[in-house]
Protein backbone atom coordinates (compact mmCIF):
# COMPACT_ATOMS: atom_id res chain seq x y z
CA UNK A 1 0.00 0.00 0.00
CA UNK A 2 1.50 3.36 -1.00
CA UNK A 3 1.43 6.41 1.23
CA UNK A 4 -1.31 7.86 -0.95
CA UNK A 5 -3.38 4.70 -0.77
CA UNK A 6 -2.97 4.62 2.97
CA UNK A 7 -4.11 8.22 3.19
CA UNK A 8 -7.16 7.53 1.04
CA UNK A 9 -8.02 4.53 3.19
CA UNK A 10 -7.69 6.55 6.37
CA UNK A 11 -9.91 9.38 5.17
CA UNK A 12 -13.52 9.36 6.28
CA UNK A 13 -16.13 9.81 3.62
CA UNK A 14 -17.43 13.35 3.41
CA UNK A 15 -19.75 14.25 6.26
CA UNK A 16 -23.27 12.93 5.99
CA UNK A 17 -25.79 15.48 4.88
CA UNK A 18 -28.05 16.66 7.68
CA UNK A 19 -31.53 15.24 7.57
CA UNK A 20 -34.09 17.74 6.38
CA UNK A 21 -31.58 20.31 5.14
CA UNK A 22 -31.37 20.84 1.39
CA UNK A 23 -27.86 21.01 0.00
CA UNK A 24 -28.84 24.21 -1.77
CA UNK A 25 -31.88 26.35 -1.25
CA UNK A 26 -32.69 29.15 -3.69
CA UNK A 27 -35.53 31.18 -2.21
CA UNK A 28 -37.39 33.64 -4.44
CA UNK A 29 -34.21 35.08 -5.91
CA UNK A 30 -34.38 37.97 -8.36
CA UNK A 31 -31.47 39.85 -9.90
CA UNK A 32 -31.19 42.76 -12.32
CA UNK A 33 -28.40 44.34 -14.32
CA UNK A 34 -29.65 47.88 -14.38
CA UNK A 35 -33.03 47.78 -16.07
CA UNK A 36 -32.54 44.25 -17.41
CA UNK A 37 -33.92 41.50 -15.20
CA UNK A 38 -31.66 38.44 -15.31
CA UNK A 39 -33.47 36.34 -12.70
CA UNK A 40 -37.09 36.63 -11.70
CA UNK A 41 -38.33 34.99 -8.52
CA UNK A 42 -36.34 31.78 -8.94
CA UNK A 43 -37.14 29.27 -6.21
CA UNK A 44 -35.94 25.66 -5.92
CA UNK A 45 -33.85 23.32 -3.83
CA UNK A 46 -31.14 20.75 -4.50
CA UNK A 47 -31.26 17.70 -2.26
CA UNK A 48 -28.11 16.12 -0.86
CA UNK A 49 -26.85 13.15 -2.88
CA UNK A 50 -28.87 14.19 -5.90
CA UNK A 51 -28.07 15.29 -9.42
CA UNK A 52 -30.01 18.38 -10.45
CA UNK A 53 -29.74 19.61 -14.01
CA UNK A 54 -30.23 23.33 -14.53
CA UNK A 55 -31.36 23.54 -18.13
CA UNK A 56 -31.55 26.76 -20.07
CA UNK A 57 -30.46 28.53 -23.21
CA UNK A 58 -27.49 30.85 -23.23
CA UNK A 59 -28.59 33.98 -21.40
CA UNK A 60 -31.24 32.15 -19.38
CA UNK A 61 -29.63 33.32 -16.13
CA UNK A 62 -27.66 30.20 -15.19
CA UNK A 63 -24.31 31.94 -14.79
CA UNK A 64 -25.93 34.79 -12.87
CA UNK A 65 -27.44 32.26 -10.50
CA UNK A 66 -24.03 30.62 -10.04
CA UNK A 67 -22.43 33.98 -9.34
CA UNK A 68 -25.03 34.63 -6.65
CA UNK A 69 -24.58 31.21 -5.03
CA UNK A 70 -20.79 31.63 -5.01
CA UNK A 71 -21.11 35.17 -3.63
CA UNK A 72 -19.37 36.77 -6.58
CA UNK A 73 -22.48 38.94 -6.81
CA UNK A 74 -24.48 40.24 -3.88
CA UNK A 75 -28.05 39.02 -3.53
CA UNK A 76 -30.53 41.77 -4.40
CA UNK A 77 -33.76 39.94 -3.59
CA UNK A 78 -34.40 36.55 -2.03
CA UNK A 79 -32.32 34.14 0.01
CA UNK A 80 -29.73 31.50 -0.80
CA UNK A 81 -28.48 28.95 1.69
CA UNK A 82 -26.17 25.95 1.57
CA UNK A 83 -27.03 23.25 4.08
CA UNK A 84 -28.91 25.85 6.05
CA UNK A 85 -26.14 28.46 6.04
CA UNK A 86 -27.28 31.74 4.56
CA UNK A 87 -24.74 32.79 1.94
CA UNK A 88 -25.11 36.47 2.87
CA UNK A 89 -25.03 36.12 6.64
CA UNK A 90 -22.64 33.19 7.07
CA UNK A 91 -20.62 33.11 3.84
CA UNK A 92 -17.63 31.33 5.38
CA UNK A 93 -19.67 28.40 6.65
CA UNK A 94 -21.63 28.19 3.40
CA UNK A 95 -18.61 28.40 1.09
CA UNK A 96 -16.76 25.73 3.08
CA UNK A 97 -19.38 23.24 1.92
CA UNK A 98 -19.32 24.34 -1.69
CA UNK A 99 -17.17 23.26 -4.62
CA UNK A 100 -17.46 25.13 -7.91
CA UNK A 101 -16.46 24.57 -11.52
CA UNK A 102 -17.04 27.75 -13.45
CA UNK A 103 -17.74 27.90 -17.15
CA UNK A 104 -14.54 29.80 -18.00
CA UNK A 105 -11.31 28.03 -17.11
CA UNK A 106 -10.05 29.27 -13.76
CA UNK A 107 -6.77 27.36 -13.60
CA UNK A 108 -3.44 29.13 -13.59
CA UNK A 109 -1.94 27.94 -16.86
CA UNK A 110 1.66 28.73 -15.91
CA UNK A 111 1.58 26.68 -12.73
CA UNK A 112 1.79 22.91 -12.52
CA UNK A 113 -1.17 20.70 -11.70
CA UNK A 114 0.05 20.20 -8.16
CA UNK A 115 0.75 23.90 -7.69
CA UNK A 116 -2.79 24.75 -8.76
CA UNK A 117 -4.17 22.25 -6.28
CA UNK A 118 -1.92 23.46 -3.46
CA UNK A 119 -3.01 27.04 -4.08
CA UNK A 120 -6.67 26.06 -3.86
CA UNK A 121 -6.01 24.08 -0.68
CA UNK A 122 -4.28 27.08 0.88
CA UNK A 123 -7.29 29.26 0.10
CA UNK A 124 -9.32 26.81 2.19
CA UNK A 125 -6.82 26.81 5.04
CA UNK A 126 -5.65 23.23 4.42
CA UNK A 127 -2.10 22.70 5.66
CA UNK A 128 0.62 22.09 3.09
CA UNK A 129 1.25 18.53 4.28
CA UNK A 130 -2.41 17.58 4.09
CA UNK A 131 -2.78 19.43 0.79
CA UNK A 132 0.06 17.43 -0.75
CA UNK A 133 -1.54 14.16 0.28
CA UNK A 134 -4.95 15.19 -1.02
CA UNK A 135 -3.45 16.50 -4.27
CA UNK A 136 -1.68 13.20 -4.90
CA UNK A 137 -4.93 11.41 -4.09
CA UNK A 138 -7.12 13.40 -6.49
CA UNK A 139 -4.55 13.35 -9.29
CA UNK A 140 -4.42 9.61 -8.89
CA UNK A 141 -8.19 9.40 -9.13
CA UNK A 142 -8.40 11.46 -12.29
CA UNK A 143 -5.48 9.55 -13.78
CA UNK A 144 -3.21 12.57 -14.07
CA UNK A 145 -0.69 11.59 -11.40
CA UNK A 146 2.04 11.23 -14.01
CA UNK A 147 1.42 14.82 -15.13
CA UNK A 148 1.54 16.30 -11.62
CA UNK A 149 4.57 18.48 -12.36
CA UNK A 150 3.48 19.51 -15.86
CA UNK A 151 2.22 22.97 -16.58
CA UNK A 152 -1.54 23.17 -16.87
CA UNK A 153 -1.28 24.80 -20.29
CA UNK A 154 0.07 21.48 -21.63
CA UNK A 155 -3.16 19.63 -20.77
CA UNK A 156 -6.04 18.94 -23.13
CA UNK A 157 -9.42 20.60 -22.58
CA UNK A 158 -10.88 17.44 -21.06
CA UNK A 159 -7.91 17.00 -18.73
CA UNK A 160 -8.23 20.60 -17.58
CA UNK A 161 -11.88 20.07 -16.78
CA UNK A 162 -11.10 16.92 -14.83
CA UNK A 163 -8.47 18.84 -12.93
CA UNK A 164 -10.92 21.64 -12.19
CA UNK A 165 -13.43 19.15 -10.84
CA UNK A 166 -10.73 17.47 -8.76
CA UNK A 167 -9.71 20.87 -7.44
CA UNK A 168 -13.29 21.74 -6.55
CA UNK A 169 -13.45 18.55 -4.47
CA UNK A 170 -10.11 19.03 -2.72
CA UNK A 171 -11.63 20.63 0.38
CA UNK A 172 -14.31 17.91 0.50
CA UNK A 173 -17.42 19.98 -0.17
CA UNK A 174 -20.95 18.60 0.18
CA UNK A 175 -22.37 20.53 -2.75
CA UNK A 176 -20.81 20.82 -6.20
CA UNK A 177 -21.82 23.40 -8.79
CA UNK A 178 -20.77 22.95 -12.40
CA UNK A 179 -21.53 25.64 -14.93
CA UNK A 180 -21.60 24.13 -18.43
CA UNK A 181 -18.55 22.07 -17.53
CA UNK A 182 -18.52 20.12 -20.80
CA UNK A 183 -18.62 23.06 -23.20
CA UNK A 184 -15.96 22.74 -25.87
CA UNK A 185 -15.11 19.10 -25.12
CA UNK A 186 -15.35 16.13 -27.46
CA UNK A 187 -17.98 13.45 -27.00
CA UNK A 188 -15.78 11.06 -25.05
CA UNK A 189 -14.42 13.71 -22.70
CA UNK A 190 -18.00 14.91 -22.07
CA UNK A 191 -19.18 11.39 -21.25
CA UNK A 192 -16.20 10.77 -18.96
CA UNK A 193 -16.78 13.93 -16.99
CA UNK A 194 -20.49 13.34 -16.68
CA UNK A 195 -19.88 9.77 -15.46
CA UNK A 196 -17.33 11.02 -12.97
CA UNK A 197 -19.72 13.60 -11.54
CA UNK A 198 -22.59 11.10 -11.31
CA UNK A 199 -20.28 8.75 -9.41
CA UNK A 200 -19.62 11.51 -6.90
CA UNK A 201 -23.36 11.66 -6.25
CA UNK A 202 -23.85 7.93 -5.77
CA UNK A 203 -20.56 7.08 -4.05
CA UNK A 204 -19.89 10.16 -1.97
CA UNK A 205 -23.38 11.55 -1.50
CA UNK A 206 -22.50 14.94 -2.92
CA UNK A 207 -25.34 17.16 -4.11
CA UNK A 208 -24.71 18.37 -7.67
CA UNK A 209 -26.18 21.29 -9.57
CA UNK A 210 -25.22 20.83 -13.23
CA UNK A 211 -25.95 23.78 -15.49
CA UNK A 212 -26.28 22.83 -19.13
CA UNK A 213 -28.01 23.56 -22.38
CA UNK A 214 -27.49 20.03 -23.73
CA UNK A 215 -30.47 17.69 -23.41
CA UNK A 216 -28.43 14.51 -23.80
CA UNK A 217 -26.67 15.22 -20.51
CA UNK A 218 -29.93 14.77 -18.61
CA UNK A 219 -31.17 11.38 -17.36
CA UNK A 220 -34.75 10.45 -16.41
CA UNK A 221 -33.76 9.93 -12.77
CA UNK A 222 -32.33 13.44 -12.43
CA UNK A 223 -34.00 16.43 -10.91
CA UNK A 224 -34.56 19.17 -13.44
CA UNK A 225 -34.87 22.94 -13.24
CA UNK A 226 -35.84 24.69 -16.46
CA UNK A 227 -34.72 28.30 -16.60
CA UNK A 228 -35.74 30.58 -19.42
CA UNK A 229 -35.21 34.32 -19.74
CA UNK A 230 -34.60 34.51 -16.00
CA UNK A 231 -37.79 32.67 -15.03
CA UNK A 232 -38.04 29.17 -13.63
CA UNK A 233 -40.55 27.32 -15.80
CA UNK A 234 -40.40 23.86 -14.24
CA UNK A 235 -38.81 22.01 -11.34
CA UNK A 236 -39.03 18.33 -10.41
CA UNK A 237 -38.03 14.87 -11.53
CA UNK A 238 -37.31 14.79 -15.23
CA UNK A 239 -40.09 12.26 -15.78
CA UNK A 240 -42.59 14.50 -14.01
CA UNK A 241 -41.54 17.60 -15.92
CA UNK A 242 -41.93 15.68 -19.19
CA UNK A 243 -45.34 14.37 -18.16
CA UNK A 244 -46.59 17.77 -17.02
CA UNK A 245 -45.51 19.28 -20.31
CA UNK A 246 -47.41 16.52 -22.13
CA UNK A 247 -44.24 15.57 -24.00
CA UNK A 248 -42.32 12.40 -24.79
CA UNK A 249 -38.82 13.56 -23.92
CA UNK A 250 -36.85 16.43 -22.39
CA UNK A 251 -36.23 17.93 -25.77
CA UNK A 252 -39.92 18.32 -26.57
CA UNK A 253 -40.82 19.28 -23.02
CA UNK A 254 -38.30 22.11 -23.12
CA UNK A 255 -39.60 23.26 -26.48
CA UNK A 256 -43.18 23.34 -25.21
CA UNK A 257 -42.29 25.05 -21.95
CA UNK A 258 -40.19 27.75 -23.55
CA UNK A 259 -41.83 28.03 -26.94
CA UNK A 260 -38.45 27.64 -28.63
CA UNK A 261 -37.39 25.30 -31.40
CA UNK A 262 -34.66 22.72 -30.91
CA UNK A 263 -32.22 21.18 -33.31
CA UNK A 264 -30.31 17.93 -32.90
CA UNK A 265 -30.67 17.84 -29.16
CA UNK A 266 -29.65 21.46 -28.70
CA UNK A 267 -31.85 24.48 -28.34
CA UNK A 268 -31.90 26.25 -31.69
CA UNK B 1 -16.29 19.56 7.89
CA UNK B 2 -19.73 19.27 9.34
CA UNK B 3 -22.05 22.09 8.69
CA UNK B 4 -25.62 21.64 9.71
CA UNK B 5 -28.15 23.20 11.92
CA UNK B 6 -28.70 19.89 13.71
CA UNK B 7 -24.98 19.42 14.30
CA UNK B 8 -23.43 22.77 15.17
CA UNK B 9 -21.37 23.97 12.25
CA UNK B 10 -17.72 24.92 12.51
CA UNK B 11 -17.82 28.65 12.65
CA UNK B 12 -14.92 30.96 12.02
CA UNK B 13 -11.41 29.96 11.13
CA UNK B 14 -8.42 29.03 13.23
CA UNK B 15 -5.28 31.20 13.20
CA UNK B 16 -3.41 28.42 11.42
CA UNK B 17 -5.96 28.48 8.58
CA UNK B 18 -5.39 32.21 8.17
CA UNK B 19 -1.62 31.69 8.10
CA UNK B 20 -1.87 28.81 5.62
CA UNK B 21 -3.99 31.00 3.36
CA UNK B 22 -1.52 33.91 3.56
CA UNK B 23 1.41 31.61 2.82
CA UNK B 24 -0.44 30.14 -0.14
CA UNK B 25 -1.23 33.50 -1.70
CA UNK B 26 2.31 34.84 -1.20
CA UNK B 27 3.77 31.59 -2.55
CA UNK B 28 1.61 31.76 -5.67
CA UNK B 29 2.50 35.41 -6.28
CA UNK B 30 6.20 34.59 -5.92
CA UNK B 31 5.85 31.64 -8.33
CA UNK B 32 4.14 33.82 -10.90
CA UNK B 33 6.84 36.43 -10.52
CA UNK B 34 9.58 33.86 -11.00
CA UNK B 35 7.82 32.55 -14.09
CA UNK B 36 7.74 36.04 -15.55
CA UNK B 37 11.45 36.75 -15.64
CA UNK B 38 10.98 39.52 -18.15
CA UNK B 39 8.79 41.27 -15.60
CA UNK B 40 11.67 41.21 -13.12
CA UNK B 41 14.12 42.47 -15.70
CA UNK B 42 11.87 45.28 -16.89
CA UNK B 43 11.11 46.24 -13.28
CA UNK B 44 14.86 46.72 -12.81
CA UNK B 45 15.70 48.26 -16.15
CA UNK B 46 13.20 51.10 -15.72
CA UNK B 47 14.80 52.69 -12.62
CA UNK B 48 18.28 51.90 -13.84
CA UNK B 49 17.67 53.85 -17.03
CA UNK B 50 16.65 56.80 -14.88
CA UNK B 51 19.68 56.34 -12.69
CA UNK B 52 22.34 55.73 -15.33
CA UNK B 53 21.11 58.01 -18.08
CA UNK B 54 18.66 60.60 -16.81
CA UNK B 55 20.50 61.29 -13.56
CA UNK B 56 23.86 61.43 -15.30
CA UNK B 57 22.51 64.01 -17.72
CA UNK B 58 20.82 66.12 -15.09
CA UNK B 59 23.63 65.99 -12.58
CA UNK B 60 25.09 69.22 -13.89
CA UNK B 61 21.77 70.98 -14.30
CA UNK B 62 20.15 70.29 -10.95
CA UNK B 63 22.12 71.25 -7.89
CA UNK B 64 20.97 69.76 -4.63
CA UNK B 65 21.45 71.87 -1.52
CA UNK B 66 21.77 70.29 1.90
CA UNK B 67 18.27 69.22 2.89
CA UNK B 68 17.14 66.67 5.44
CA UNK B 69 17.84 63.81 5.77
CA UNK B 70 21.15 64.55 4.03
CA UNK B 71 23.89 66.15 6.11
CA UNK B 72 26.15 67.11 3.25
CA UNK B 73 26.02 67.89 -0.44
CA UNK B 74 24.99 64.90 -2.47
CA UNK B 75 25.05 63.86 -6.08
CA UNK B 76 21.82 63.96 -8.01
CA UNK B 77 21.94 60.16 -8.37
CA UNK B 78 21.91 59.85 -4.61
CA UNK B 79 18.95 62.20 -4.40
CA UNK B 80 16.75 60.33 -6.87
CA UNK B 81 17.54 56.82 -5.60
CA UNK B 82 14.69 56.81 -3.01
CA UNK B 83 12.33 58.16 -5.66
CA UNK B 84 13.30 55.35 -7.98
CA UNK B 85 12.77 52.82 -5.20
CA UNK B 86 9.28 54.20 -4.74
CA UNK B 87 8.82 54.16 -8.51
CA UNK B 88 9.55 50.42 -8.52
CA UNK B 89 6.83 49.97 -5.95
CA UNK B 90 4.44 52.23 -7.84
CA UNK B 91 4.85 50.23 -11.02
CA UNK B 92 4.65 46.98 -9.09
CA UNK B 93 1.40 48.11 -7.45
CA UNK B 94 -0.06 48.97 -10.84
CA UNK B 95 1.26 45.71 -12.28
CA UNK B 96 -0.55 43.82 -9.54
CA UNK B 97 -3.64 45.82 -10.35
CA UNK B 98 -3.22 44.90 -14.01
CA UNK B 99 -2.88 41.23 -13.11
CA UNK B 100 -6.06 41.44 -11.02
CA UNK B 101 -7.96 42.83 -14.00
CA UNK B 102 -6.45 40.10 -16.17
CA UNK B 103 -7.33 37.42 -13.62
CA UNK B 104 -10.85 38.77 -13.45
CA UNK B 105 -11.23 38.65 -17.21
CA UNK B 106 -9.68 35.19 -17.45
CA UNK B 107 -11.66 33.84 -14.52
CA UNK B 108 -8.69 33.07 -12.21
CA UNK B 109 -9.87 35.69 -9.75
CA UNK B 110 -12.92 33.59 -8.93
CA UNK B 111 -10.70 30.95 -7.35
CA UNK B 112 -9.61 33.53 -4.82
CA UNK B 113 -12.99 35.13 -4.25
CA UNK B 114 -14.92 31.91 -3.58
CA UNK B 115 -12.56 30.98 -0.76
CA UNK B 116 -14.52 30.73 2.50
CA UNK B 117 -12.11 33.02 4.34
CA UNK B 118 -13.23 36.65 4.75
CA UNK B 119 -12.84 38.53 1.51
CA UNK B 120 -11.14 41.50 3.15
CA UNK B 121 -8.51 39.16 4.51
CA UNK B 122 -7.99 37.55 1.09
CA UNK B 123 -7.43 40.95 -0.49
CA UNK B 124 -5.05 41.92 2.29
CA UNK B 125 -3.06 38.71 1.66
CA UNK B 126 -2.95 39.55 -2.02
CA UNK B 127 -1.67 43.00 -1.11
CA UNK B 128 1.03 41.59 1.17
CA UNK B 129 2.08 39.19 -1.57
CA UNK B 130 2.46 42.05 -4.05
CA UNK B 131 4.44 44.06 -1.51
CA UNK B 132 6.78 41.11 -0.89
CA UNK B 133 7.47 40.92 -4.62
CA UNK B 134 8.17 44.67 -4.75
CA UNK B 135 10.70 44.30 -1.91
CA UNK B 136 12.66 41.78 -3.97
CA UNK B 137 12.82 44.27 -6.82
CA UNK B 138 13.81 47.21 -4.62
CA UNK B 139 16.62 45.34 -2.91
CA UNK B 140 17.92 44.09 -6.26
CA UNK B 141 17.96 47.75 -7.38
CA UNK B 142 19.81 48.77 -4.21
CA UNK B 143 22.47 46.15 -4.86
CA UNK B 144 23.09 47.46 -8.37
CA UNK B 145 22.96 51.07 -7.16
CA UNK B 146 25.64 50.28 -4.59
CA UNK B 147 28.05 49.61 -7.45
CA UNK B 148 27.13 53.06 -8.77
CA UNK B 149 28.34 54.63 -5.52
CA UNK B 150 24.89 55.07 -4.07
CA UNK B 151 25.68 53.66 -0.70
CA UNK B 152 23.50 54.71 2.23
CA UNK B 153 24.64 53.78 5.74
CA UNK B 154 24.66 50.02 6.17
CA UNK B 155 21.94 50.24 8.82
CA UNK B 156 19.85 52.07 6.25
CA UNK B 157 19.28 48.85 4.32
CA UNK B 158 17.50 47.55 7.40
CA UNK B 159 15.72 50.69 8.58
CA UNK B 160 14.25 51.26 5.13
CA UNK B 161 12.49 47.89 5.20
CA UNK B 162 9.45 48.95 7.29
CA UNK B 163 9.11 52.08 5.17
CA UNK B 164 9.16 49.98 2.01
CA UNK B 165 6.56 47.62 3.42
CA UNK B 166 4.25 50.50 4.27
CA UNK B 167 4.72 52.32 0.98
CA UNK B 168 4.33 49.01 -0.89
CA UNK B 169 1.05 48.39 0.91
CA UNK B 170 -0.20 51.89 0.11
CA UNK B 171 0.65 51.71 -3.57
CA UNK B 172 -0.63 48.14 -3.84
CA UNK B 173 -3.91 49.11 -2.17
CA UNK B 174 -4.23 52.01 -4.59
CA UNK B 175 -3.69 49.60 -7.49
CA UNK B 176 -6.28 47.23 -6.07
CA UNK B 177 -8.79 50.04 -5.71
CA UNK B 178 -8.14 51.13 -9.28
CA UNK B 179 -8.48 47.55 -10.56
CA UNK B 180 -11.98 47.35 -9.11
CA UNK B 181 -13.07 50.20 -11.35
CA UNK B 182 -11.53 48.91 -14.58
CA UNK B 183 -13.93 46.87 -16.65
CA UNK B 184 -11.59 45.68 -19.36
CA UNK B 185 -7.90 45.10 -19.78
CA UNK B 186 -7.78 47.55 -22.68
CA UNK B 187 -8.79 50.37 -20.35
CA UNK B 188 -5.67 49.86 -18.33
CA UNK B 189 -3.54 52.06 -20.56
CA UNK B 190 -5.40 54.99 -19.02
CA UNK B 191 -3.90 54.11 -15.67
CA UNK B 192 -0.47 54.89 -17.07
CA UNK B 193 -1.55 58.32 -18.23
CA UNK B 194 -3.84 59.28 -15.39
CA UNK B 195 -2.23 57.65 -12.38
CA UNK B 196 1.39 56.58 -12.76
CA UNK B 197 2.83 59.54 -14.66
CA UNK B 198 1.07 62.31 -12.70
CA UNK B 199 1.88 60.63 -9.38
CA UNK B 200 5.51 60.17 -10.28
CA UNK B 201 6.23 63.57 -11.84
CA UNK B 202 4.19 65.61 -9.35
CA UNK B 203 6.26 64.37 -6.46
CA UNK B 204 9.63 64.83 -4.81
CA UNK B 205 11.02 61.76 -6.58
CA UNK B 206 13.04 63.70 -9.17
CA UNK B 207 13.45 67.13 -7.64
CA UNK B 208 13.24 68.61 -4.17
CA UNK B 209 9.97 70.40 -3.48
CA UNK B 210 11.65 73.69 -2.61
CA UNK B 211 12.76 73.84 -6.24
CA UNK B 212 9.24 73.14 -7.41
CA UNK B 213 7.95 75.89 -5.13
CA UNK B 214 10.29 78.38 -6.76
CA UNK B 215 8.91 77.51 -10.16
CA UNK B 216 5.23 77.02 -9.42
CA UNK B 217 3.63 77.41 -5.98
CA UNK B 218 0.49 75.71 -7.29
CA UNK B 219 2.42 72.61 -8.39
CA UNK B 220 4.17 72.64 -5.03
CA UNK B 221 0.83 72.24 -3.24
CA UNK B 222 -0.21 69.51 -5.66
CA UNK B 223 3.05 67.69 -4.88
CA UNK B 224 2.44 68.12 -1.16
CA UNK B 225 -0.99 66.53 -1.50
CA UNK B 226 0.36 63.64 -3.54
CA UNK B 227 0.65 60.51 -1.36
CA UNK B 228 3.49 59.31 -3.57
CA UNK B 229 5.59 62.30 -2.43
CA UNK B 230 5.20 61.10 1.14
CA UNK B 231 6.06 57.52 0.18
CA UNK B 232 9.28 58.84 -1.39
CA UNK B 233 10.12 60.97 1.63
CA UNK B 234 9.35 58.15 4.06
CA UNK B 235 11.75 55.91 2.15
CA UNK B 236 14.36 58.67 1.81
CA UNK B 237 14.45 59.37 5.54
CA UNK B 238 14.32 55.68 6.50
CA UNK B 239 17.21 54.92 4.17
CA UNK B 240 19.33 57.24 6.32
CA UNK B 241 18.00 55.90 9.60
CA UNK B 242 15.66 58.82 10.18
CA UNK B 243 11.93 59.22 10.50
CA UNK B 244 9.65 61.63 8.68
CA UNK B 245 6.57 61.61 10.88
CA UNK B 246 4.35 63.59 8.53
CA UNK B 247 5.07 61.20 5.68
CA UNK B 248 4.51 58.24 7.96
CA UNK B 249 1.09 59.58 8.95
CA UNK B 250 0.10 60.34 5.34
CA UNK B 251 1.28 56.99 3.98
CA UNK B 252 -0.31 55.08 6.87
CA UNK B 253 -3.57 56.98 6.52
CA UNK B 254 -3.70 56.55 2.75
CA UNK B 255 -2.98 52.82 3.11
CA UNK B 256 -6.00 52.44 5.39
CA UNK B 257 -8.25 54.52 3.13
CA UNK B 258 -7.20 52.79 -0.12
CA UNK B 259 -7.47 49.34 1.46
CA UNK B 260 -10.91 50.08 2.89
CA UNK B 261 -11.98 51.33 -0.53
CA UNK B 262 -10.69 48.18 -2.22
CA UNK B 263 -12.44 45.90 0.28
CA UNK B 264 -15.64 47.87 -0.19
CA UNK B 265 -15.27 47.70 -3.96
CA UNK B 266 -14.83 43.93 -3.93
CA UNK B 267 -17.64 43.37 -1.43
CA UNK B 268 -20.37 41.61 -3.42
CA UNK B 269 -23.20 43.38 -1.65
CA UNK B 270 -21.81 46.89 -1.79
CA UNK B 271 -19.14 46.66 -4.44
CA UNK B 272 -18.32 49.26 -6.99
CA UNK B 273 -17.21 46.55 -9.42
CA UNK B 274 -19.49 46.59 -12.40
CA UNK B 275 -21.48 43.40 -12.59
CA UNK B 276 -23.17 42.09 -15.59
CA UNK B 277 -22.79 39.80 -18.51
CA UNK B 278 -19.69 40.85 -20.34
CA UNK B 279 -19.15 43.67 -18.01
CA UNK B 280 -16.59 42.03 -15.90
CA UNK B 281 -17.28 40.83 -12.47
CA UNK B 282 -15.82 40.47 -9.07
Amino acid sequence: MTATDAHIASQPLPDAAPAGQPALSIGNVSHSYGPRRALIDVDFTVAPASFTALLGLNGAGKSTLFSLVTRLFGIQTGRISIFGHDISRAPGEALRLLGVVFQPRTLDLDLSLTQNLLYHAALHGISRREARLRSAEVLDRIKLADRAASKVRDLSGGQMRRLEIARALLHRPRLLLLDEATVGLDVKARADILDHVRQLVTEQGIGVLWATHLFDEIMPSDDLVVLHQGRMLAHGKVSRVIAEAGAQDVNTAFMRLTGTATLNGKPA
Amino acid sequence: MTSTTATPARTGFSPSEYIVCLNGIVWREALRFLHQRERFVSALVRPLVWLFIFAAGFRQVLGISIIPPYETYILYEVYIAPGLMAMIQLFNGMQSSLSMVYDREMGNMRTLLVSPLPRGYLLFCKLLAGTAVSLLQVYAFLVIAWFWDIAPPTIGYLTVLPALVLSGLMLGALGMLISSGIKQLENFAGVMNFVIFPMFFASSALYPLWRVQEGSPMLYYVCQCNPFTHAVELIRFALYGKMNWVSLAVVGGCTVVFMAGAILAYDPSRGLVRRGPGGGEA
